[in-house]
């Protein structure tokens, strides 16, 4: 069979269905093309058919420098953004990881900044990867991905406490929270991991598409892992840093009853039925909500 | 040309690329810069610490806004969210234009996040052009269109790289931003003169110039922007601004990157070329002499 005859011809969409068919292949161990194409048929043959080789390399060759191109972009990424991730199943483990995330989900997003959104729904479905560690591992992926978010998520004009307290009824009043917050309920002390895991990080260069001739970075080194220890926590920014903050049992309670809508007092009424025997509780809570207030995290709903 | 209508009437001089690992520098020590290049997609977030930067930056620089996503050349349509944020982000930089790739990169909504060739055809450059055309009319700021480096040709291309691009801004009514290590690195790939690239295309057209590092491997040579500018590429930038005249032009650092300094220091040198064509003398240590640089062994 004429292997022109079998490719795209012309036509530009079927052309760029076969490129990126090409390229995001998983490469073999030896970080190279794989040597059969989708079809299960030689994968020379396939490429030949639509890209021309020249007096140096095969149309195989040419491909190939795209394909690796592609993961070494998409895994520096990953590595990048999910440090904590990485430092508790190791390097082998978390490369073997993003290959099959990136496979099961590849990037549906121009910006390789929500390269790892789908990453929680994929360990939850596959928790394999992060075997025996679960808990801890689930912990770790939605920390590093509230971090992505309070880095750079949206701002809304935030409400003063002032406002809040003239806001009506707390029976029916409901509060929004800022985009940028995630409240989170761990079952390790994740946070103080991951920032003892960042300060070893190595600084990254920038998004800029200009290619890389390194593979990823093997560097992650052995961290003592935490042990189980209940926590909550909000993921928070504060004058364009990102924050994380630990919140006692009944402040947890009272945010995330807030954030799926429920009014004010019934928010409350679950945190003091926590503390119906702290009689101070009444002076807690409104300091909490003052420095809540304070940091901006209240928007109308 | 030096002022155009492709790149607003402006004469903006040398820039550099705006980077992280300079910020503070920049803040601290507020050098003396003609003018910054943003990379558009890392300040088209909704807030937060990316977006403080850039308002300071703004408050004592010129900025430009150079785009990697916007996929001039995918046959998906517009990504029209994508777009809105890249007007917003236009409006906060009142950026005189606005540059992406002559390139695709993503397909049935599958992004590569790569700056992918296309094949030389009249389709695909009818294709680009009346896409061009619909970003210019949203965006409303005129639009620079950039050769990319590339590593493969296609069976299915009908002209050069060359011709391709000057159909492309011909149809679109659209600049270009001449990428002159990008000729260079394509044409070491591929096998062509690139003093052919250079006086072979629409030189009124060109409203700003890249210049950048590259490495050399044993049968390719990669874009790699982590290095200063070589010879043949400042021999083919000289070339290249008596074509065009003194261009506004941005040199591009974008790994392993130095210091500030260093980086600025790079980029003037290419006020030599623009100073010696207006003297009317060589660039001095560099002697702009086309054909000895062109095909040069790899």
């Amino acid at each position: 069979m004429n292997s022109k005859s079998a490719g795209p011809g012309k036509d530009l969409r079927a052309i760029q269905r076969a490129f990126a068919t090409g390229i995001t292949r998983p490469l073999t161990s030896g970080h190279h093309m794989q040597p059969k194409w989708v079809d299960g048929k030689p994968a020379r043959q396939a490429v030949a058919a639509f890209i021309k080789p020249n007096d140096r390399l095969t149309s195989f060759d040419r491909l190939e420098i795209y394909n690796k191109q592609y993961w070494y972009r998409l895994l520096d990424c990953l590595y990048e953004d999910f440090p904590g991730l990485r430092a508790l199943i190791g390097d082998r483990r978390f490369h073997a990881m993003s290959i099959a995330y990136l496979t099961k989900y590849p990037s549906n997003s121009y910006t390789l900044r929500d390269l790892g959104n789908r990453l929680e729904k994929f360990l939850a479905r596959e928790p394999r990867w992060i075997a025996p560690h679960l808990k801890l591992g689930r912990d770790l992926v939605r920390l590093e991905w509230a971090h992505i978010v309070a880095f750079d998520g949206e701002a809304l004009p935030p409400l003063e406490i002032d406002a809040l307290l003239d806001g009506g009824d707390p029976a029916t009043l409901r509060l929004g929270f800022q985009p940028y917050l995630t409240f989170l309920a761990c079952d390790y002390p994740v946070d103080d991991f991951i920032i003892s895991v960042r300060r070893r990080q190595e600084p990254q260069g920038e998004a800029s598409n200009a290619v890389t001739e390194r593979v990823p970075r093997k560097t992650a080194r052995k961290f003592k892992l935490p042990q189980p220890e209940k926590i909550y926590l909000v993921v928070h920014r504060h004058e364009n840093s990102v924050w994380y903050k630990r919140l006692e049992p009944e402040a947890y309670l009272i945010c995330s009853a807030l954030q799926k809508g429920l009014p004010l007092q019934t928010a409350c009424e679950r945190a003091f039925r926590r503390r119906k025997k702290d009689a101070n509780f009444g002076a807690t809570l409104q300091n909490w909500f003052a420095q809540w207030a304070s940091f901006g995290w209240f928007c109308a709903v | 040309m030096p002022a155009n209508r492709f790149n607003n009437f402006t004469n903006y001089g040398i820039g550099i690329g705006l980077r992280v690992p300079h910020y503070q520098h920049i803040l601290s020590r507020k050098p003396t810069v003609d003018w910054f290049e943003i990379i558009s997609e890392n300040f088209m977030v909704d807030a937060g610490r990316p977006l403080h930067v850039l308002d300071q930056i703004l408050e004592q620089y010129r900025v430009v806004q150079h785009g990697v996503a916007m996929y001039l050349g995918s046959t998906d349509g517009l990504d029209r969210v994508h777009l809105k944020k890249l007007k917003r982000l236009v409006k906060r930089t009142n950026t005189p234009w606005l540059s992406d790739h002559l390139c695709w990169g993503s397909v049935d909504g599958r992004y590569t996040h790569d700056l992918l060739p296309l094949p030389y055809t009249f389709a695909a450059a009818a294709h680009v052009a009346q896409r061009i055309r619909e970003v210019r009319d949203f965006l409303e700021v005129p639009i620079l269109v950039e050769n990319v480096s590339s590593y493969a040709e296609f069976h299915a291309s009908e002209m050069t790289e060359w011709e391709f691009l000057g159909e492309v801004v011909e149809k679109a009514d659209a600049g270009i931003l001449l990428d002159v290590n990008n000729i260079y690195v394509s044409s070491q790939n591929h096998n062509f003169n690139p003093y052919d690239y250079l006086n072979h295309i629409p030189h009124d057209r060109v409203g700003q110039i890249h210049i950048a590092g590259h490495s050399k491997f044993e049968k390719y040579i990669l874009d790699t922007h982590d290095h200063p500018v070589l010879d043949p590429v400042w021999k083919m930038y000289a070339h290249a601004t008596k074509l065009t005249g003194t261009t506004a032009t941005l040199l591009e650092w974008d790994d392993r990157i130095p210091s500030f300094d260093e980086v600025h220091r790079e980029a003037l040198k290419a006020g030599k070329f623009c100073k010696g064509l207006a003297d009317g003398t060589p660039a001095e240590g560099i002697k702009a002499s086309p054909k000895e640089a062109a095909l040069s062994s790899i």
